[in-house]
């Protein structure tokens, strides 16, 4: 969804994008966390004002009732999943690994704690990542013949993939590129995304995540910061 | 009142027209609006050969404003056509393709290819591109290059009006304006972005991965009012203005300078709904400002001479 409160002006000028965090037939609820100007506004807004809202876009985590799931979330990545496990139909075959800086308190983890397996880790300091590193490696090489989800910082979601592409696990991510429009037609948020029945030396193309996206299969798009191609 | 306008072979319900790169191909738009409300839609700048358009990241956000360096992605022509076209409105709205070259004779091929399609209205021509065969300076900043894409548009264009695209990156305006005019053209178009940079001083790099980007929306609007002015006093030929409009009073300011339509643009991205909703506040704003006919109203600006 894109939100944009009228108290914006002119001033950020875009709409910023956001998962669903909740919905109920009357409400729609985002949990956001404060990460600059735009998201500085939307946590001080007074009840009741006014708010220009356009969505849902663009696709969804897979639901794979069959599959045992493993959710992998960083930081603020943890809001798409929240309404993700409250609404799978097999909640026994979901597992979360948590990763934050913040106390794990800030964050709507134990809603999911309570529906599936659940574990979190807290970095606190230097050398606590190569441990979060190791067992996110352990616990995607335990999901190979699963399906794993990830949504999180581009560092994680860089190494997430790494590690379930050496592990042979499928994986799909969210990613959170910069957003202007909203709905496809800037062309500013896109990802290189491999398309379907082309030739090798055009087997991606730049695709919109707020339309396309902002869920792909790892191994169909290319990462800022990847080693590219070959 | 009367909102059409018809000017330079073109008729328009009204006034507005959504500008090229922000508004897709107005099929991204069909769940915020009804196309067939506004004056006419300028497709996203269209090739003669897909581009893939260049790094992220493209666009960044700047005071009342953004910059862009897109890179002009598009399918090319021929998936334009053969997607595009025949999915829009266009017997009850105008489509307006803008189009992006590398040399002047690529540009009279483009021409050629859209001059015989129905649904194409007219071709918006975007010479603030590079031309390739000059070393890379942009067609837009010099007046004989600005009219050799004129002329190679022209000639291939058959009926369909050709209408030239300005850039506000350059010292004389007026002497751009008047050598498309004099090259052809049966309408002007400004402003294309402005030329611009933003940095993050934390991460000690440019905001863009192209350094360089094109500034839009309300931050510009000053620019285009002045450039608009400019060209007004220099060709007889109509005018469409572009560059910040962001409300039906906006849309007047353009057309008191002396615009015979106006584009919309970077306000597209404020909400999905703006061009439809200015289409809606325009008779009220005819109303609140005393305007009873565009004859009467456009170019009506009092200047008083000191
Ligand atoms: C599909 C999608 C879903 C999202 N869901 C949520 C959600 O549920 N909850 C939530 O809290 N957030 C979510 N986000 C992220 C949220 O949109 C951003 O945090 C927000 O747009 C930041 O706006 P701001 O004005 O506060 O920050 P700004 O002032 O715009 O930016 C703050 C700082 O962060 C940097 N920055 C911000 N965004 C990016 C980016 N995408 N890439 C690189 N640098 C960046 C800026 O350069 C700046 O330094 C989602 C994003 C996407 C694309
Ligand atoms: C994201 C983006 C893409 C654009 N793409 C094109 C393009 O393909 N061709 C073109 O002639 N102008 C392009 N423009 C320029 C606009 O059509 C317009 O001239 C300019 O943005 C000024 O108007 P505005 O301030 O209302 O946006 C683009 C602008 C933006 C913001
Ligand atoms: S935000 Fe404009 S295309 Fe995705």
């Amino acid at each position: 969804m894109m939100l944009r409160p009228r108290a914006f002006a002119l001033e950020p000028l875009w709409a910023r994008p956001f998962s669903i965090y909740a919905l109920t037939p009357k409400t729609i609820s985002f949990f956001i966390q404060v990460a600059g100007r735009g998201t500085a506004v939307l946590a001080g807004l007074e009840p009741g004002a006014p708010l220009t809202v356009w969505g849902p876009l663009g696709n969804a985590f897979a639901v794979e009732p069959e599959v045992r799931t493993l959710i992998l979330a960083g930081g603020v990545g943890i809001a798409p999943f929240a309404a993700y496990a409250k609404s799978h139909p097999e909640p026994s075959r979901l597992s979360l690994v948590f990763g934050c800086r913040p106390p794990v308190a800030a964050y709507p983890y134990k809603e999911i704690a309570g529906i599936a397996a659940a574990e979190h880790f807290r970095e606190r300091g230097p050398g606590d990542i190569e441990t979060f590193i190791a067992l996110l490696g352990e616990r995607i090489r335990a999901f190979r013949d699963g399906l794993i989800l990830a949504c999180g910082p581009q560092p994680f979601l860089l190494t997430v993939k790494r590690l379930a592409r050496e592990h042979g696990a499928r994986l799909q991510i969210s990613l959170e590129n910069r957003m202007a429009c909203g709905v496809g037609a800037c062309l500013g948020c896109v990802t290189k995304a491999k398309v379907a029945g082309d030739s090798p030396e055009q087997a991606f193309a730049n695709v919109q995540v707020c339309t396309k996206g902002p869920v792909f299969w790892a191994d169909q798009i290319h990462l800022e910061g990847e080693e590219p191609w070959t | 009142m009367d909102l059409s306008v018809s000017f330079a072979g073109l008729t328009l319900k009204n006034p507005l027209l959504t500008a090229s790169g922000t508004f897709g191909y107005g099929l991204e738009f069909v769940d915020y609006g009804d196309l067939r409300e506004l004056g006419g839609i300028v497709v996203k700048g269209t090739s003669l050969t897909p581009r893939q358009g260049n790094p992220m990241p493209r666009v960044a956000e700047t005071p009342a404003g953004m910059l862009n360096a897109i890179g002009l992605q598009n399918p090319g022509v021929e998936t334009f056509l053969t997607d595009y076209l025949p999915r829009l409105p266009w017997r009850e709205t105008a489509v307006i393709v803008n189009i992006y070259a590398c040399d002047a004779a690529e540009f009279g091929e483009l021409a050629g290819i859209l001059a015989v399609e129905e649904g194409v209205a007219a071709l918006e021509v975007n010479i603030s591109c590079p031309n390739v065969k000059a070393g890379g300076i942009a067609f837009g900043q010099d007046p004989l290059m600005a009219a050799q894409v004129t002329e190679a548009v022209k000639k291939r264009a058959g009926n369909k009006p050709v209408i030239v695209k300005l850039s506000p990156n350059v010292t004389d305006i007026a002497a751009l304006a008047r050598a498309c005019e004099v090259a052809g053209a049966d309408a002007l178009s400004l402003i294309n972005t402005v030329s611009g940079m933003a940095v993050d001083v934390r991460r000690r790099k440019p905001r863009l991965a192209n350094v360089i980007g094109g500034l839009s929306g309300p931050a510009i609007k000053p620019v285009a009012l002045r450039c608009l002015h400019q060209a007004r006093g220099a060709v007889k030929i109509p005018l469409i203005g572009m560059g910040g409009i962001a409300s039906a009073e906006d849309v007047l300011e353009f057309i008191l300078v002396g615009a015979h339509a106006v584009q919309i643009g970077t306000a597209n991205f404020l909400r999905p709904d703006m061009s439809f909703r200015i289409a809606r506040e325009l008779p009220g704003a005819c109303a609140c400002f005393c305007v009873d006919s565009w004859e009467s109203f456009r170019g009506s600006l009092i200047v008083e001479k000191g």
